[in-house]
């Protein structure tokens, strides 16, 4: 009996806390596009770090921060945009035009200009963000982190079999 | 299988013997239900340190961001609201088993020899008790919080050394500020969480030196032991309190008022239920007798529980015939019941705006500014205009607009001054809240905001900051006339507030609930 209604206590204050640590919090942030620049100041095959201001909330805060993402114009009228953030261990990764490859110097993580792994410990390809060309203007559509994390946990067994 | 970890664990901690020890306690024949409230207060102190630190885990200890958050909290943590309320009756059902488990202990006089330390170390638990309560009041920081706390900083400030203690508590800049927030924050979730720990297990260790206090005649009685029967008493009166806990989370809502507004000097504000009788004991002290409701009586009452153990130095006798204790126990009873009920009538209803309800931007904006966007609307200035492009026309929610007034008048042409007026207003003072409520606010709402405009209602009257003071404000018009009071006044202003100066409106049957719609939702 005593173990029971013990057991009860524990149970009812078990669940809300787990709940409460496990469970996602509702999301305040919309998609949006953001314009970050015009296509005519980027060139095919040469790939481009553009920094764009973004608004997001951050926990309980709205908060406009300074990012970035790569660019890399594949047609007149196409635009791919990359997470700047190497899918290894997320540090920054930069194009290197010499050998005409994007490098991640903390481990060395090489990708082909689509963002495929061609040497290194990354894992997948380069992670993408939705873009679209529209009246001359690139727009991209950056997840929110958490987000990112939902789509990537989504697509993370597609990703192997592919 | 158990046995050998067991032994295993008590070879080399002792902590398996050191238990059955606890547990193996003599205690008298007469123990029972009475004395399981101790245990109770104990459970509930844990609880509140654990859903304490959940609570941190989402929680900015700083004035402004910490409504920020706890709305957050309680508005989209999954099971936040739960969380906040378990935290919040808590407290509360805290308060009254702390003080059914020392009206017990006096009705049944366990604090005499050789008891009188507990007393007084329990004593000590109730006041530091308090203290949380105090403490945490101010951390939700919304208007109940903020001016609450000012009427307690300004009783200390009436103590002995209460400039001191206000100083110490950074609060002696008249107003509670970053200083005075982090101080009552770090004495909510470090100092007094210590001290309470550590009197505890004195309060504790004594009950264990001194034994349960054993009815008088019972010495002679064989001893039972704690464990099972009155372990099972504990828990089913822990399963008792939990029990009026859940409902309490489940059935009666937790406020979260608007954020704390220092300005806002209409607010009336009442301390926690616990303190109103204290609240309303200080009404029959006026002027230079102040000092004696707030300081000096209570004072002497602390000092006088204090001293309990050495003012009834009697033998231990059967709680039927002290009759003295259970006099003075009904009267204090009745003297907080008659106290707290005469401030709970004489508290004034103050209609406040759910602080976890969600404004849009389009509720924040002045009419104007909204009238602007209904004429926006209207005329499809968003087909060459489009949020979001610059093409074929510029994006105006993205670029700054520096054309002045006589070359937008230009500009549209055909629009009327008003219509013109109002597009000035929103185009010139664009906000992050505007911008939002281009894209988003209700059809309806803008064209309510028209009709507001155009009738010049902001010529009296102010509303989201715009507006003059010759009637009255409309934020929070909701709150304090009916839909249907609004409706009607618009005809006949006269009719319901005699001397009004409001000429009388005749709107179309839909105008009329258009613009009644929209005032009714702006909220304080």
């Amino acid at each position: 009996m005593i173990n029971l209604l013990a057991g009860l206590v524990a149970v009812a204050a078990a669940i809300p806390t787990a709940v409460y640590l496990l469970l996602r919090p509702k999301s305040r942030d919309g998609a949006n596009w953001i314009e970050v620049t015009d296509l005519s100041k980027l060139r095919v095959g040469e790939p481009e770090e553009i920094v764009y201001n973004r608004k997001r909330m951050d926990g309980w805060r709205r908060i406009e921060e300074k990012t970035s993402a790569w660019l890399v114009r594949t047609s007149e009228t196409a635009v791919v945009a990359f997470n700047p953030a190497c899918t290894h261990l997320g540090c920054a990764y930069h194009w290197e035009s010499g050998s005409a490859q994007f490098e991640c110097p903390c481990h060395g993580s090489i990708f082909s200009i689509d963002g495929k792994v061609t040497a290194g410990p990354a894992p997948r390809p380069l992670d993408r963000y939705p873009s679209k060309v529209e009246g001359g203007a690139v727009y991209i559509n950056p997840e929110s982190p958490s987000a990112a994390a939902r789509s990537r946990a989504r697509s993370a067994p597609s990703q192997e079999s592919a | 299988m158990l046995r050998p970890f067991l032994n295993f664990i008590d070879q080399r901690t002792g902590l398996v013997s050191a238990i059955r020890g606890f547990l193996d306690e003599d205690i008298p024949a007469s123990a029972g239900w009475h004395q399981v409230l101790g245990s109770v207060a104990l459970f509930a102190f844990l609880l509140q340190i654990f859903t304490g630190f959940l609570l941190a885990l989402n929680y900015a200890p700083t004035p402004g961001e910490a409504w920020d958050s706890l709305r957050y909290i309680v508005t989209q943590v999954a099971a936040g609201s739960v969380i906040r309320a378990m935290h919040h009756w808590g407290a509360s059902l805290m308060i009254v088993v702390v003080v059914l488990h020392m009206a017990q202990t006096f009705l049944w006089g366990a604090y005499k020899k050789p008891r009188e330390a507990t007393w007084i170390a329990g004593v000590l638990l109730l006041l530091l008790t308090l203290a949380f309560g105090l403490s945490g009041y101010l951390l939700t920081w919304d208007n109940r919080a903020y001016w609450g706390t000012i009427v307690t900083t300004r009783i200390m400030s009436l103590a002995p050394g209460g400039s001191l203690l206000l100083r110490m508590l950074g609060a002696d800049g008249g107003g509670i500020g970053r200083v005075a927030f982090a101080r009552f924050y770090a004495a909510h979730v470090t100092l007094l969480p210590i001290l309470t720990l550590g009197l505890i297990a004195l309060h504790v260790y004594l009950v264990r030196k001194h034994g349960v206090t054993p009815a008088p005649g019972d010495e002679r009685l064989p001893k039972k032991k704690f464990f099972p029967e009155q372990v099972f008493r504990d828990t089913v009166a822990v399963f008792v309190w939990c029990v009026a806990l859940g409902l309490m989370v489940a059935l009666v809502k937790v406020p979260l008022g608007r954020i704390a507004d220092p300005t806002d000097t209409s607010y009336v504000p009442r301390p926690e239920w616990y303190f109103l009788f204290l609240f309303q004991f200080l009404k029959f002290f006026q002027g230079p007798l102040e000092v004696f409701g707030a300081v000096v009586l209570p004072g002497a009452a602390v000092a006088v529980l204090v001293l309990i153990p050495f003012i009834d130095r009697g033998a231990v006798v059967k709680i039927q015939r002290r009759i003295a204790a259970i006099s003075v126990a009904c009267v204090a009873a009745l003297a907080w019941t008659g106290l707290t009920t005469a401030a709970v009538l004489t508290t004034p209803r103050q209609p406040e705006e759910d602080g976890a309800l969600e404004t849009a931007a389009w509720q924040r904006i002045p009419a104007s500014q909204l009238a602007g966007i209904g004429v926006f609307r209207r005329e499809n200035c968003s087909n060459c205009h489009t949020p979001g492009r610059s093409q074929p026309a510029p994006d105006l929610t993205a670029i700054v607009v520096d054309k002045d007034a006589n070359w937008m008048k230009n500009h549209f042409k055909n629009l009327s001054g008003m219509e013109i007026g109002a597009l000035v207003q929103l185009l010139t003072k664009r906000t992050e809240d505007t911008v939002e409520a281009c894209l988003k606010a209700p059809d309806e709402a803008a064209r309510g905001a028209m009709i507001y405009y155009a009738s010049q209602c902001s010529s009296c009257h102010s509303l989201n900051g715009e507006g003059g003071d010759v009637g009255p404000p409309l934020n929070g018009l909701r709150l304090r006339r009916s839909r249907d009071w609004v409706k009607a006044h618009f005809a006949a202003p006269d009719q319901f507030t005699p001397g009004s100066e409001m000429p009388p409106f005749h709107f179309s049957p839909e105008d009329l609930d258009r613009i009644t719609n929209y005032v009714m939702s702006i909220p304080k």
